[in-house]
């Protein structure tokens, strides 16, 4: 699960890792009205004006409705015209974010609406610095990566300078040690009590992931700032989906309005569905048959509309749901069931299938091919039914026949 | 032989819970040597498992079975009444890392843990804890292991293994039944089948079971099934290159997957431009490995590789 920039500094500030101060508004007057108390607070006439979406880039993002605007405004107008002028530039610029689309790297050409923006301090940045918390899958534990260069794309440094980039490892009964913490100060060139806070950053940030159980948090850029404190400009958060049952406050959090509403009802209803751009839907149990029938489509020259594994315990209203999601997608030309039954049975699948069908109704052309436990019984009802269902031998089977009715 | 689990092997069921009591019938009708239950609020009862028996599985036994299993309120007591040597883990998400280390702690050979959402904190201490264990985990997330005609602990059909010369290692599920019944069909049959788990941390890994086939007399060939995410198989594919004698043929799903975005497995993501699926065939391609083009072409590739 993923949160908002504002958020995930919302849940920073609470434990003690410096942010600037910011307010998020959803609405044109509640940006505006953020300018004056944090100008007045912080005694600096700049204030950043930030798109909140659910992906990253938006510092280079442009939005559709306005291209000489990016998804990251900072305002200077109060510089020379006071809180007055701030004011009335962010009321510029938050009229032309709010219900616009940002098109960043991470959106997609479709791009995401902003609902929300975050008014923020004005940081005067000495150093740039990147910052993450995340799984290192080798070792099977939580790593701290730190890099001098921030502000940039990590994945651009780890392929151009990889050297630059500083890692140690979460040990998970001691937590990161203050030896690494230093170590990883005087990677970045830090000495005096700019260690010091950065020591207190980090310690504080592994533990935050800890505590909450992030899949990632990621702060670019880091800054030092010019009076030589450490504060996280950016922030973004990911959280295990395994684990938010411990997490309310996490969850509370959620903006499903950033979320794909096919793939959210999926979710609901115990599901795994995620769109794709291809005619063909597929309805598969487990997660790896499901990609894998996704790979053989492709292989025989077609193209997937979506993965969705139905579970190991799918009954018919699961089945239904699904059939519903696939069907209700435009793109969808035709519909490929594979199911190879160890738990699930495929006259329980069978049956769901009949049901779903008679239920949603059903306009593309049907290839199934089932396997497994009671795999007879299945295809007899499916046989007896009465609905135009082309039957399928193999998964590869199946995909040359689905391809081949849908061209 | 074969590898990690036979006919000595004496498993409890940790969690008697819904699932855990489906298969463990299940494990009892194939043969497998259930022999007690920890459930603590169950404690002192006994649960009885009774049915036709699956001959798809361990030969030579009457057609019905009937067995009462002893349950017991912790695996340390269940081990000293029952003399297991291994658990399988079907406990709910939130305590089944705990699950796992009662059961290390215990003393087990090997423990199967089915549960499949376990958060990944949880298993990053559990893995911890069992650094200095002997116990040797295997998923979770994953759907157990099988010798065939021995011992299947976990939840996969019976009835499409048969005994045979291929070990089979894989991170999914149904990908696994697709291999081992395209091997049954081809009279090419299986020592022993593994899930290791769909998850980002597990107890065993493809070189870890890679390294185990080659020991294993038994075993002529391995086909191994990955996934996108993380490095798992390019490192697999580098143990194949300088460790391993035998045969290997593979499969790697997840070539249409966009990146970014979890594919249904924990572990399956695309992040930050590694992962890919590209990437793994062709480290495995490098190695040697027969990789089979579609998953209809896993057995296909086994017996290529086999020569």
């Amino acid at each position: 699960m993923k949160i908002h920039e504002y958020q995930a500094k919302q849940l920073m500030a609470e434990r003690g890792i410096p942010v600037p101060e910011g307010r998020v508004a959803t609405t044109i007057d509640e940006a505006v009205a953020a300018v004056r108390p944090l100008m007045e607070a912080s005694g600096n006439p700049v204030v950043v004006l930030k798109a909140q979406i659910h992906a990253g880039g938006r510092g280079k993002g442009t939005f559709k409705e306005h291209a000489d605007l990016r998804g990251v405004k900072v305002v200077t107008a109060g510089i020379e015209g006071g809180i007055g002028a701030a004011e009335d530039a962010v009321r510029e610029f938050a009229t032309k974010m709010l219900g616009s689309t940002l098109v960043t790297i991470q959106t997609g050409p479709e791009g995401k609406v902003v609902n929300r923006v975050y008014v923020e301090q004005g940081v005067s940045i000495a150093r740039e610095l990147y910052l993450a918390v995340l799984l290192d899958r080798a070792v099977s534990r939580n790593i701290v990566m730190a890099s001098s260069e921030g502000g940039v794309e990590i994945e651009k440094v780890a392929e151009e300078t990889p050297e630059r980039i500083l890692k140690e490892e979460v040990d998970p009964a001691v937590g990161l040690a203050d030896f690494q913490a230093r170590e990883l100060a005087h990677g970045l060139g830090m000495s005096g009590d700019e260690t010091k806070s950065f020591m207190k950053f980090v310690k504080a940030l592994a533990e935050v992931a800890t505590e909450l159980d992030t899949d990632l948090i990621e702060i670019n850029p880091l800054v030092v700032t010019s009076d030589g404190r450490i504060v996280a400009l950016d922030g973004k958060m990911a959280f295990d989906d395994n684990a938010l049952f411990r997490h309310p406050a996490v969850v509370a959090m959620r903006d499903e309005s950033e979320e794909d509403p096919a793939e959210l009802a999926a979710k609901k209803t115990g599901l795994n569905y995620i769109k794709l751009d291809g005619t063909i839907g597929c309805l598969v149990n487990g997660a790896g048959l499901a990609m894998a029938t996704m790979d053989t489509i492709k292989h025989v020259g077609g193209e997937p509309a979506n993965f969705l594994d139905v579970g190991g315990g799918a009954d018919e209203e699961q089945v239904t749901t699904a059939f519903q999601i696939i069907t209700k997608d435009p793109n969808v030309k035709g519909i490929f069931v594979n199911i190879f039954g160890g738990i699930m049975r495929c006259d329980v699948i069978a049956t769901g299938i009949v049901a779903a069908v008679k239920n949603v109704g059903l306009d593309v052309p049907l290839v199934v091919r089932l396997e497994g436990t009671n795999v007879e019984e299945g295809k007899r009802i499916i046989g007896d039914s009465g609905l135009d269902v082309v039957a399928a031998d193999s998964l590869r089977d199946g995909a040359e026949k689905i391809v081949g009715l849908v061209r | 032989m074969s590898i990690l689990v036979g006919k000595d092997t004496r498993v409890l069921i940790q969690g008697l819970g819904r699932t855990g009591q489906f298969h463990t019938d299940k494990a009892i009708a194939y043969g497998t040597q259930m022999v007690g239950a920890v459930h603590p609020s169950r404690a002192g009862t006994t649960s009885r498992f009774e049915g036709e028996t699956d001959h798809s599985g361990v030969p030579g036994r009457d057609d019905v079975y009937s067995v009462d299993l002893p349950v017991f309120a912790t695996v340390k007591e269940a081990v000293a009444a029952t003399g297991a040597n291994a658990s399988v883990v079907y406990v709910p998400p939130p305590f089944a890392a705990d699950a796992i280390m009662e059961a290390a702690a215990a003393g087990l050979e090997l423990v199967v843990a089915i549960t499949e959402g376990v958060p990944v904190a949880d298993m990053i201490r559990a893995k911890r804890y069992l650094a200095d264990k002997p116990t040797r985990l295997i998923g979770p997330n994953c759907p157990g292991v099988i010798t065939p005609g021995e011992c299947k602990i976990g939840i996969m059909p019976g009835y499409i293994h048969e005994r045979g010369r291929i070990g089979v290692v894989s991170r999914s599920g149904t990908l696994t039944y697709e291999a081992v019944y395209q091997l049954t069909l081809r009279g090419l049959g299986q020592t022993t089948a593994v899930g290791i788990g769909g998850d980002p941390v597990n107890g065993t890994n493809f070189v870890e079971m890679l390294a185990m086939f080659e020991d294993d007399p038994e075993t002529e060939g391995v086909i191994m099934i990955g996934e996108i995410g993380g490095t798992a198989e390019e490192d697999a594919a580098e143990f194949v290159v300088n460790q391993m004698t035998k045969p290997v043929a593979g499969f790697i799903a997840g070539t249409t997957a966009p990146a970014g975005k979890r594919m249904g497995h924990a572990g399956a993501i695309v992040s930050g431009g590694t992962g890919t699926a590209e990437a793994k065939i062709e480290a495995m391609k490098a190695a040697g490995i027969v990789v089979a083009e579609t998953p209809s072409d896993m057995g296909e590739a086994m017996a290529h590789a086999l020569g």
